[in-house]
């Protein structure tokens, strides 16, 4: 069940793949920014400025509604000439709206009414103070967005030298390899020319001598005492490697299954930059890291409804794997299906069935970690002992997790003592005790038994 | 030399016709060994479709399989929540206050949660009353997980809907309206003023109701007496605290005496405080906790003591009361020169089932003007009436009661004339059983309507006027169960829960104006101002002064004319199970008691003399297990056979105890089925009988977890002393420090050392100080460890060959003389071996053989002392020097750690322990169908505590000194950054002692009151001599011997 690939074999050809496709890539986005630009030329919307509208909306309106499809609000493409034409409200009903949408509810207007009991009641913000220029601007951009400005990064650019570097390690080793075929070549050749040379000067090379010598292998079993060591370092031999192989059992550094829904950490952490603990909240306080609960991925997904992260096409990799943007829009269904929720609705249809994660880090039950005391006290990083997570598009273990591992971070690692009034008196009296200025968790007692299993 | 001696190995031998002699010349066995049918019947053999080569590629392969699945780790999942609760963090506790009320046991209590489920029941410190959790409140979390639960209404055994029991009750109730036949509520007592009003509410919407409150165990005596005289139903409360005497007439006040909960206010005053304690004296005739712990302990039989608390009720009026034999005058006597003594700082409590001498009791105490005793707000924790409960079978059985109605009582098992009930109910037509489990009572009700733990339900209590408490579920109802007060709301045809209700209740009448969300978060609410107190509290008028001057007059009259002849049988409640509602609860059954330290088992207690005139015996027989004789009892015609009995010391000569709730079957597991129904010689509900004893064919096996019961003189182990000489003399008088040889001179062991000492100086540096003054024993200790730290349950089996896995216990010693200075003194003048003696002469010589050998019995009416023993924690342990792989090490915090992934079992340590207190693990007690108890299901193992290891085969364990709890207070300040208050830290013991006898705390923070406590005089460690230098120490015992 558990599947331990050998990452680093591949990463190198990966990479070489990669740097390739990157290098090809680059030069076809040139030309992008001057389609963009053309576009926003083309956008027609009256008197607001589309662009400026953009960001408005992203910063006050897109908590809520999305320009296609419902959210927590109705869907705004084109709203102005919808409620025109189906309504027949004017821009300065919408001014109306946006700066107090309880006061146009109250007064009885009908379309407020119903457009309120339509999204389960749920009062709109007041926006009072985006000015009707602002809002003009919101309308502008609802009405024709402008296409996305894709700004040629110079993350191509910078990606590629890095990866050329490992493949340049590649070409040393093949170099240094194709060398030393080319000695040996020459020496065989030289070995050749002597003989026959040789030969030629009509000297004996003894070769009736060479034919009488015992074979090796005859010389080497008469000889007890040569075998008796070869099969001593035989055994040897193979208990070390018969103990490696032993010792690795029960120790799943790498593992890596396959999870109910492809929850990728990388698009989460690494693209999206969303704090760990934004979602594992609970690895503050408890020593459970803990698995968000799905309501906290509906915090974000109830607007996130498709992914469209890549808006270039998926990479050469992705496609590879099949993450193309419909492969992750169809996992953010599995959580609606399994927090239950309805999109057309948007409404929690109240039947839910919990989503059944593969743990990938299990600590043995004799073993007592506590994630707050890492986290909260002593400051450690995540991806101290997690990998570097945000990189990561399916979860693995980074780290051994076994004794040793642990023993020797708590040898190394210094205390976090300052600004924390309980170490104040202990970290005065052990600094002096052991005369030295950072005390490690070592010496603070991180390596007695009973303060682990118990 | 040849010799014709014949020697010969059995008595068959001489038997020349002997033919098994003859083939066992010949042959190893007597009989032939069936190898040739099995192998000779080939027919069968060559049918087999599996041969032998077969056989080995299975063999092989399976093998095979198995070392290769085990290389392989198995795949866990992890399923959070799909919408997480607020409150609720993965890995953190939550509590909640909830108070318990079963009937029997009241408290208001903490309870921990763990991921929405209970855990573990903590004392709730807020409460004023019975805020302490005893052994059984700190067992019933394991209750809510029995898996014998019932999980659904059912009628004749088949699960049914609610709605069909409710239609079916509907109907009966509408039909019955007006009628003639009445609708009877038969229930335990409730205490609660919302249960009160919600069935006065009932009564009132179907007339014809009559409501009877029953009590197992009854207290009607007390409750009646206190009726006369002060108008209420209701027990008079007292506050040891406030008494310098306390004179018992049997009543077991440490143990489930009108309620209990007394212990605390009783502890507080038994610790000398500026050479002052309360004095105990205690008469009665089992040997009970409360009996145990006293001063001065004088075992009378029933009938003597209700003469002698007639004779002290004459005495202290300056009259004369006849009756009774001069022993008792002078017992009396003495008694009345104690409380001319105290005076109003005197108290005097009853624990006879007896009208007239509960009525006696509450004179002597109006007499006295007795500061503990508070009659103005007394406890409603017992409100039975046994006339009404048997009027009620009365009217079941001519056909009077047409619908009936039980919760939380059980009569077919606790009714002395259960056949009686059974025959009346039969008369009823239609019967519902409120019942968490599968009882007697259920298995002849037509309807068994499931009801929740008190963990699952609402509820309040009033438990002492004017002392609210509330009870709040923890958990949602594991199995589709209602609670009575919910379905009587329900057969009223109100669409409000019962938690409504209790609201409208407190916002009506109780909290005025106070906040409810606040009382629900303590727990607890005590009414500040309570207008009912003045009602009753009024000054009785002369008219009834004088009525029950005369009524007082024919209660002592008639208390001295008791006349008993023959054996007096004193039915008691063990600490353990009480009135025998959670028999089905495991941790209570292994609980050992207090006293006589046997688990699984109640059983009849004799005194030595009566055993000896009846042949009864007990001995300790070859593989270390204590067996003991049956008896059979017979009371007023009713026999009870095959109990087994026990020699109790102290037991007063011609008297027999026997503790109630044991001897369940219906419903239960089989290996929970121990002991004998004592409820069946419960005639009259009076718990002294008159009865005879005989003795009968067997032995019984008990489980008893101390087969060694005196001291032998060896004062070290538990220090004790007088008041007198605590008072008087310097401390290494009463504790000396013991000596050791060195370099031929005798110097104090505390300064000599085999080991390098360890800087403990940095950093916390834990004790835990118990005060053997405020032990009582109770043994809330015992559970508390037990659900705190997984403590597997092994069975009576394995406790009886020693392998109970209690980290905690709680030894009890008797004295051999009278009282232990006596042994000390034995012990200093026995003189040589005195090897004649023993061997030849009456063993009654000083030497030391026979000396020895007579301390080994207790005496008839021994002093007892009780210590808690755990790991000692010894800073010098002698148990890590032996690991031979580092499992067991030191730590800078004092504590002595075990790692079990480490130990290999070689149980080394365990005999170098010189305190006994490490624990092997002899099987795997979890997911094992040899130990079927709570950690063989899933349900049981809810309990578990989820921060604390589950032990596997093969492995030590012992009591860590819950270092789970003190690391996590020390995580929390580090998480807050602050320093650590004294108090924080506890262990599961220290915070489940109601008593104030174990405190924990850091040595290291000087302010704290365990190292006030360290520096007490009063302070040993436990076998000093040794130089282990424990982290538990212990305080020196003083008992209050004061003459009068």
């Amino acid at each position: 069940m558990k599947k331990v690939p050998n990452r680093n074999q591949f990463s190198g050809v990966l990479g070489f793949f990669l740097a390739a496709a990157l290098l090809f890539s680059s030069s076809l986005f040139s030309q992008e920014p001057a389609v963009a630009s053309d576009t926003e030329v083309a956008a027609d919307a009256g008197t607001g400025d589309p662009v400026k509208g953009k960001q408005l909306f992203n910063q006050n309106c897109a908590a809520c509604h999305k320009l296609n499809g419902p959210a927590t609000g109705p869907a705004l493409a084109n709203v102005e000439s919808r409620l025109a034409d189906e309504e027949g409200l004017d821009r300065e009903w919408i001014y109306a709206w946006v700066k107090n949408s309880a006061g146009v509810i109250a007064s009885g207007d009908s379309y407020a009414n119903k457009i309120y009991n339509e999204y389960n009641k749920t009062a709109m913000t007041a926006f009072p103070t985006l000015s009707n220029g602002d809002i003009d601007d919101i309308l502008a951009y609802t009405a024709a967005p402008p296409k996305k400005i894709v700004v040629n990064g110079g993350g191509d650019g910078k990606t590629t030298p890095v990866e050329t570097s490992g493949i340049s390690n590649n070409i040393i080793l093949g170099a240094l390899a194709l060398v030393f075929g080319m000695l040996v070549l020459m020496l065989f050749m030289v070995n050749n020319t002597l003989r026959r040379i040789a030969a030629a000067n009509g000297l004996d090379i003894e070769k009736d001598k060479a034919e009488k010598r015992i074979p090796i292998w005859k010389a080497f079993a008469q000889n007890q005492f040569l075998v008796l060591v070869t099969v001593i370092l035989l055994l040897l031999g193979s208990a070390y490697f018969a103990y490696g192989w032993m010792m690795q059992v029960g120790i799943d550094q790498g593992y890596e299954p396959i999870q109910p829904i492809h929850y990728s950490h990388k698009i989460h952490a690494g693209d999206n930059k969303i704090e760990c603990k934004y979602c594992h909240s609970s690895a503050r306080v408890s020593k459970h890291s803990g698995i968000p609960a799905l309501n906290v991925c509906m915090n974000c997904h109830k607007n996130i409804n498709e992914y469209t992260g890549n808006p270039e096409g998926p990479s050469a990799e992705d496609l590879a794997n099949g993450y193309t943007n419909e492969f992750y829009t169809k996992e953010i269904k599995k959580l609606y299906k399994a927090v239950g929720w309805d999109e057309a609705t948007q409404q929690y249809t109240g039947e839910s069935s919990p989503v059944e994660w593969v743990r990938v880090h299990n600590l043995p039950d004799f073993a007592y970690f506590n994630h707050s005391q890492h986290v909260s006290v002593a400051g450690v990083e995540c991806q101290t002992c997690h990998g570097p997570v945000e990189e990561m598009e399916v979860m693995y273990q980074y780290a051994p997790l076994t004794m040793g591992w642990c023993v020797n971070c708590h040898r190394e690692t210094n205390v976090q003592v300052e600004g924390n009034a309980y170490y104040e008196k202990i970290h005065a009296e052990l600094s002096k005790k052991y005369g030295v200025e950072q005390l490690t968790a070592a010496q603070m007692g991180g390596l007695e038994c009973g303060k682990c299993h118990y | 030399m040849a010799s014709n001696k014949k020697y010969w190995k059995s008595e068959a031998e001489l038997n020349p016709n002997d033919s098994i002699i003859e083939t066992l010349r010949q042959n190893e066995f007597a009989s032939e060994i069936p190898v040739e049918d099995f192998l000779g019947d080939k027919e069968t053999l060559s049918a087999s479709t599996t041969n032998r080569r077969d056989f080995l590629k299975y063999v092989g392969f399976s093998t095979a399989a198995a070392s290769l699945a085990a290389c392989e780790g198995p795949v866990i999942k992890s399923i959070p929540y799909v919408v997480q609760p607020e409150q609720i963090i993965p890995g953190v506790a939550n509590y909640y206050a909830t108070s318990i009320a079963n009937g029997f046991d009241f408290a208001s209590i903490l309870v921990k949660t763990r991921e929405g489920r209970p855990i573990k029941v903590e004392n709730n410190t807020e409460a004023k009353v019975n805020g302490t959790a005893n052994a059984r409140v700190q067992a019933s979390v394991l209750s809510l997980y029995d898996s014998t639960r019932v999980q659904g209404p059912t009628a004749g055994g088949n699960a049914i809907e609610w709605k069909v029991l409710d239609a079916t009750v509907k109907a009966k109730l509408n039909a019955l309206k007006g009628g003639s036949k009445k609708i009877a509520l038969l229930t335990q007592t409730y205490a609660s003023p919302s249960a009160k009003r919600l069935i006065a509410e009932f009564a009132a919407a179907y007339e014809n109701v009559a409501h009877v409150t029953y009590d197992a165990i009854a207290e009607d005596a007390a409750l009646s007496a206190f009726e006369a005289k002060y108008g209420e139903r209701a027990m008079a409360d007292y506050d040891f605290e406030k008494a310098e005497l306390i004179v018992s007439f049997a009543a077991d006040f440490l143990g489930d005496w009108q309620g209990g909960g007394y212990d605390g206010g009783y502890a507080k005053g038994r610790v000398p405080k500026h050479g002052k304690m309360s004095k105990h004296v205690q008469l009665e005739s089992n040997m009970s906790l409360t009996g145990a712990n006293a001063d001065n302990r004088i075992p009378l039989k029933p009938s003597q003591l209700k003469v002698a608390l007639a004779k002290l009720y004459g005495k202290l009026n300056n009259s004369t009361v006849g009756g009774g034999d001069s022993s008792i005058d002078a017992v009396v006597e003495e008694l009345v020169k104690h409380i001319r003594k105290a005076g109003s700082n005197a108290v005097v409590v009853c624990g006879i089932e007896d009208k007239d001498a509960q009525a006696v009791t509450l004179a002597i105490n109006e007499l006295l003007g007795s500061k503990a005793f508070d009659a103005a707000s007394p406890r409603y924790t017992r409100q039975g009436n046994t006339r009404a409960v048997n009027q009620l079978i009365t009217d079941m059985e001519a056909g009077r009661i047409g619908a009936l109605f039980m919760d939380g009582v059980n009569p077919m098992y606790t009714l002395p004339n259960a056949e009686a009930f059974k025959s009346a109910i039969e008369n009823v037509d239609l019967s519902v059983a409120f019942s968490a489990n599968v009882n007697d009572t259920t298995a002849v009700a037509s309807y068994v309507a499931a009801a929740p733990h008190y963990l699952e339900s609402w509820g309040d209590l009033e438990m002492k006027k004017g002392h609210y408490s509330l009870t709040q579920p923890v958990i949602k109802e594991l199995f589709d169960t209602r609670q009575f007060q919910d379905s009587l709301l329900q057969w009223m045809g109100s669409d409000k829960t019962y938690y409504d209700f209790i609201r409208e209740t407190w916002g009506g009448q109780i909290l005025g104006g106070s906040d409810w969300n606040k009382a629900l978060h303590d727990g607890v609410f005590a009414a500040s101002v309570n207008p009912i107190v003045n009602e009753t509290s009024a000054e009785p008028s002369t008219e009834e002064t004088v009525v029950s001057a005369v009524a007082i007059d024919a209660a002592v009259r008639a208390l001295a004319n008791t006349q008993s002849s023959g054996m007096e049988l004193m039915l008691y409640s063990k600490i353990g199970m009480g009135d025998g509602q959670q028999a089905s609860n495991p941790w209570l059954q292994e609980f050992p008691d207090p006293i006589t330290r046997v688990s699984w088992d109640n059983y009849m207690t004799v005194s030595k003399v009566d055993a000896e005139n009846l042949g009864l015996k007990n001995e300790n027989v070859a593989n270390g297990g204590l067996d003991g004789s049956y008896a059979k009892l017979t009371v007023n015609g009713t026999t009870l056979d095959n109990i087994p009995v026990i020699i109790q010391p102290g037991q007063a000569v011609g008297t027999v105890g026997l503790s109630f709730g044991y001897g369940k079957i219906t419903g239960m597991k089989s290996e929970l089925q121990t002991g004998v129904n004592a409820f069946t010689l419960y005639e009259n509900f009076s718990n002294v009988q008159e009865a005879t004893i005989e003795k009968t064919s067997g032995n019984h096996e008990f489980a008893c977890v101390q087969l060694h019961n005196t001291l032998m003189g060896r004062g070290d182990i538990i220090k004790e002393t007088t008041l007198e000489i605590f008072n008087t003399k310097d401390a290494h008088d009463w504790n000396p420090v013991p000596e050791v040889s060195l370099n031929h001179q005798e110097v104090p062991a505390t300064s000599v050392d085999l080991w390098d000492s360890f800087d403990r100086s940095i950093g916390h540096h834990f004790n835990l100080s118990i005060d053997l003054n405020a032990c009582t024993g109770c043994g809330a200790c015992v559970i508390a460890c037990h659900a705190e730290n997984n403590v597997p349950v092994v069975g009576k089996e394995e406790v009886r060959k020693s392998r109970d896995m209690h980290w905690l216990r709680i030894d009890r010693y008797y004295s051999s003389e009278d009282t232990f200075s006596k042994d000390d003194d034995q012990k200093e003048g026995l003189d040589g071996l005195g090897l004649g003696n023993y061997i030849f002469g009456d063993r009654q010589g000083n030497g030391s053989l026979s000396g020895f050998n007579r301390m080994e019995d207790p005496s008839a009416n021994p002093q007892v002392a009780f210590q808690p023993v755990m790991c000692q924690h010894c800073n010098h342990a002698p148990c890590e020097t032996v690991c031979p792989v580092a499992a067991t090490s030191h730590s800078r915090q004092g504590q002595n750690h075990m790692a079990y992934n480490r130990c290999v079992g070689t149980r080394y340590c365990a005999n170098n322990c010189p305190y006994k207190v490490r624990r092997f693990n002899w099987f795997l007690y979890n997911n094992n169908d040899e130990f079927d108890y709570h950690m063989n299901n899933d349900l049981g193992k809810m309990v578990l505590n989820p921060d604390v290891n589950v032990r596997s085969r093969g492995v030590m364990e012992k009591c860590s000194m819950c270092i789970q709890m003190t690391q996590k207070t020390i995580l929390d300040a580090k998480r807050d950054g602050r320093v650590i208050k004294d108090g924080e830290f506890q262990t599961a013991c220290s915070a489940a002692c109601g008593s104030g006898a174990m405190i924990f705390g850091d040595v290291n923070d000087k302010e704290s009151e365990v190292s006030h406590l360290k520096e007490s005089d009063r302070m040993y460690h436990l076998l000093e001599a040794v130089g282990t230098k424990p982290n538990v120490f212990y305080h020196v015992k003083v008992r209050n011997t004061n003459e009068g």
